[in-house]
């Protein structure tokens, strides 16, 4: 961010802290729907207490005229409602920011030069407008009002959004959300006034912006698809999918069923599957283990089901508010036997829609269960993205109950290996109907454990993802496709990647970066472009284990048995910053290897601090 | 959500016959099975409705001995199987075959909620308070001083009493009956096919292998004497349900308790009515079109 009077600023990283009762997060929602609506990028990250109500939470959004690929490793304005806010946050607040805290809780260090500071009294200019006491809601839209003073955003436009949003909140509610906004708005910053001015950004969007969280496109995505069934049980950061999907599908003649355990939901999805209807369950971390009984069913039945895994901190109950990508081993090799399954991953909140609708498709084309990998960070980040074309990406399942003719066997050994199960219901001409079952059994779903028989079976399971392998699209490579570096990753982290990919181009070193989009199979090509570089990093959330390379180098070590692969890994529970990236690579460049954790010490803090 | 319906030709127990059950001979099982086919045969469910689930168990293989669509899930889990079944599918009628391992030990939790949530299927126990498939340990039913091969000087844990458990938890059809008597089975089975929600036997079935007499002392047959739930006893008064359960073994036999109660099934239809009423009729397309309009 450049606030240099008279020239506009490219991106700001704004930091909302408080605490969770304060509504801040509102302020943030606001304004990355304002950004969407403005033709502007927008990506927030938030922390919330695992507590249940209360403690220190904090918001933040980066707003900006170009492609916001991450939610910005140093902050340009820090907004501290409190005393610990402002200690806690302080240090992520770069050299050259600006501190707006309010006067009235917070007293900073005088004798700091690194930042500016401006205290506003918040709390008593809140009261003085609406009336109540400092500790009353209403600050953070006083807060709103005075951050789209400062970047002179389209205050009649967000106006309308609060209108919009309260309206249904009562006369009482609607006129202090206004009055806030209004005083914030009308609060003189002196010669702070104007300086920070978005450069005008060019329309590119043809269809309408939507701003939604991963969440919430992951629900949406299901439906779309066709899943008029789904099962789950409460668990944090899964349950607002859920949550939304007890609420919509019912509007779509639809049942969602919150079950009495882990193994319940995933039973249920399995049972309506059976039943023609493909359905979903979803859960975070420790739910996977539980489901894993069932996951090693739906294998071995041939069943369709999507699961989606919000991964969080593990082991066990672990960081349940932070983020981590430590489940891609139980994602790809849950259940006892072997096991094959469909995983992956979306990189985005928009993909979280579309890897969805595809993750209904492929558990239908090739009736084996499929894990959507998504993460803390991506379910809670918003981002804007276009609105999906709905009279494309609109499809109605049906069950297929014709009637089957005497050829038709469960579990045929076809050339694909692929075979699909008849719901009941389906009438079978022949006068003879199967089993569908979890024992090995033979082409009619007879219980059979004949060596033959299984070595067939354990085959064909097997051969239809061997063949979902070939036809997946060749990954591309983001930057020239050979160089000195490539950075691997998959999942919520492709973002900070290609940041920092755009950040040492542009310092003349010759790093490029490839997306791993489907985890299981892997797609084709991975290995001719690994050729092309001299230097392999995994770049994953997840801890480097026994040997030096985290989950998915492992994985592409098995697979591609390039001892070059090594990993760039942090265990610290937040979102990779590009900083840190491009540390760890320069580092293990110059064979200067330092314990990670020594590192983290020095840029983290406990800035995040409250999980448990 | 919707299934085409199909009118089968009318069938005997033949065609239901599958595969020769590999029960023991004598094995209680095998008259439960026979009143399935005869339940099915008189009421000509249509042949491709037919539907049994089972979990793991020597009871719960079951499906692979009827001709008709069946599911062999997982040790304990075939209620919550079932239940996606019922849910997904209003027109079929699911019946879900265990042991009491399945109903009261691994999957005990299970059968709480279905019952509470009054999903519509029927759950026949075939309780020989025995683990047979494994052979001989101890069940959650078997009798303190039962000698097994995992309590070798006798069961020392108390045994769960099905009756209590299942009026406790919330189901609205709960029955007991005895394999020996199989006109008394086939009585409660269809009794239990005929209500709506969901309905509970336990069904005392000998396991001639590694429990035999269990349950002599309420078999006519062998001495014993079967006692039927008294004629002036009141199905829909839990409090003398309970007094039935509390008698001491062999207890007595018929319906402890029947109530009616809004099933999960119909609960879930009218959320849906009442949201698609809201609706008006519009497609998932304009229904998505709409919501993400509120996004933007």
């Amino acid at each position: 961010m450049n606030e240099t009077p008279g020239r506009p600023v490219a991106d700001a990283v704004i930091r909302f802290a408080g605490n969770s009762q304060d509504g801040i997060q509102a302020i943030g929602g606001f304004l990355a729907r304002l950004a969407g609506r403005t033709d502007k990028d927008v990506m927030t990250y938030m922390t919330i207490p695992a507590t249940i109500s209360g403690g220190p939470s904090i918001y933040q959004v980066r707003l900006g005229t170009g492609e916001v690929l991450s939610a910005g490793d140093d902050v340009d304005i820090l907004v501290a409602f409190y005393q610990h806010s402002y200690q806690n946050h302080i240090g992520t607040l770069r050299d050259g920011g600006l501190l707006i805290y309010d006067s009235d809780n917070v007293q900073p260090d005088p004798n700091e030069k690194r930042y500016r500071a401006v205290g506003v009294p918040i709390s008593s200019l809140t009261v003085e407008a609406i009336g109540g006491t400092g500790k009353d809601k209403g600050k953070n839209m006083f807060v709103l009002g005075l951050v789209a003073r400062l970047f002179d955003l389209d205050d009649a436009k967000l106006e309308g959004m609060l209108n919009a949003y309260y309206r249904g909140k009562g006369d009482d509610v609607m006129r202090k959300v206004i009055g806030a906004f209004h005083a914030g708005h009308a609060y003189n910053f002196g010669q702070l006034d104007a300086q920070f001015q978005f450069a005008p950004s060019a329309p590119t969007a043809v269809r309408t912006r939507v701003v939604m969280d991963g969440n919430q496109a992951i629900a949406y995505g299901a439906i779309a698809a066709g899943i008029r069934f789904g099962a789950g049980y409460p668990i944090t950061p899964w349950s607002t999918i859920m949550e939304i999907l007890r609420t919509e599908l019912p509007k779509y003649g639809g049942i969602f069923v919150q079950a009495e355990d882990e193994l319940a939901a995933i039973a249920m999805a399995c049972g309506a599957s059976y039943a023609g209807h493909l359905a979903l369950t979803g859960t975070s971390g420790p739910g996977i283990s539980l489901k894993s009984e069932a996951l090693g069913w739906a294998v071995m039945a041939e069943m369709p089901l999507v699961i989606v895994d919000v991964q969080r901190g593990g082991p066990s109950t672990g960081l349940p508010t932070n983020v981590e990508q430590s489940d891609l081993n139980i994602a790809c090799f849950t259940a006892h036997g072997d096991a094959p399954r469909i995983v992956l991953a979306p990189a985005n909140v928009e993909d979280c829609f579309y890897a969805t609708f595809e993750a209904v498709n492929l558990a239908r084309e090739y009736s084996c269960p499929v894990l959507l990998l998504t993460d803390q960070a991506l379910a809670t980040r918003v981002e804007a993205f276009e609105m999906p074309d709905f009279s494309r990406c609109t499809q109605d399942l049906t069950p297929n109950l014709e009637a089957r003719g005497p050829d038709y066997k469960p579990y045929a050994n076809t050339a694909d290996g692929i075979a699909h199960h008849a719901p009941p219901g389906t009438r079978m001409v022949d006068g003879k109907y199967p089993v569908v079952t979890g024992l090995e059994h033979d082409e009619s779903g007879h219980p059979a454990s004949r060596p033959a028989n299984h070595v067939m079976m354990v085959a064909k399971r097997r051969r239809k993802l061997q063949l979902l392998a070939q036809r997946l699209p060749k990954p591309t490579v983001y930057g020239p496709a050979e160089g000195h570096v490539l950075l691997i990753g998959w999942g919520s982290t492709q973002g900070p990647i290609r940041e920092a990919v755009d950040k040492a181009r542009a310092a003349g070193e010759s790093v490029s970066a490839l997306h791993v989009r489907y985890l299981m199979p892997l797609p084709p090509g991975i290995g001719e472009i690994m050729e092309g570089f001299h230097n392999i990093f995994v770049v994953e959330l997840n801890d480097e284990g026994l040997y030096g390379y985290g989950q998915l180098a492992a994985v592409l070590r098995g697979r591609y048995g390039n001892a070059r692969i090594r990993g760039i890994n942090k265990t610290d529970g937040l979102p990779f910053k590009v900083r840190e990236i491009l540390d760890q690579m320069h580092r293990k460049l110059t064979g200067r290897e330092v314990e990670p954790s020594e590192t983290l010490l020095a840029t983290t803090g406990d800035e995040e601090g409250g999980a448990g | 959500m919707s299934a085409e319906t199909t009118i089968a030709p009318k069938y005997t127990r033949k065609d239901l016959t599958a595969d020769h059950p590999t029960w023991c001979p004598g094995c209680g099982d095998f008259s439960i099975l026979s009143v399935y086919f005869k339940l099915m045969e008189k009421r000509q469910v249509p042949h491709e409705k037919i539907t049994s689930v089972a979990g793991i168990g020597c009871s719960s293989r079951f499906p692979y001995f009827v001709n008709a669509h069946g599911v062999h899930f997982l040790h304990g889990r075939a209620i919550p199987f079932a239940t996606g079944i019922s849910l997904a599918r209003p027109d079929l009628h699911v019946f879900v075959f265990g042991g009491d391992g399945d109903a009261f030990s691994i999957g005990g939790n299970h059968i709480d909620h279905a019952a509470r949530k009054n999903v519509k299927m029927t759950y026949v126990i075939m309780d020989n308070e025995v683990y047979g498939l494994t052979k001989k340990q101890t069940s959650p039913t078997s009798p303190v001083g039962f000698k097994s091969k995992t309590d070798p000087t006798g069961a020392v844990d108390h045994p769960i009493n099905p009756m209590k458990k299942l009026i406790a938890a919330g189901a609205t059809f709960v029955a007991r009956t005895h394999s020996h008597l199989p006109n008394h089975v086939l009585e409660m089975m269809e009794l239990a096919l005929d209500h709506d929600g969901f309905s509970v036997i336990e069904c005392l079935s000998e396991c001639t292998e590694f429990y035999p007499g269990a349950f002599d002392s309420a078999n006519p047959r062998k001495g014993g004497q079967f006692q039927a739930v008294p004629a002036d006893h009141d199905p829909t008064d839990e409090l003398a349900a309970y007094r039935l359960a509390m008698a001491p073994p062999p207890g007595y036999f018929g319906v402890f308790y029947r109530v009616q109660r809004p099933t999960k099934n119909a609960r879930e239809a009218q959320l849906i009515a009442e949201a698609q009423a809201k609706t008006a009729g519009a497609s998932a397309r304009e229904l998505l079109q709409k919501t993400f309009q509120k996004f933007s």
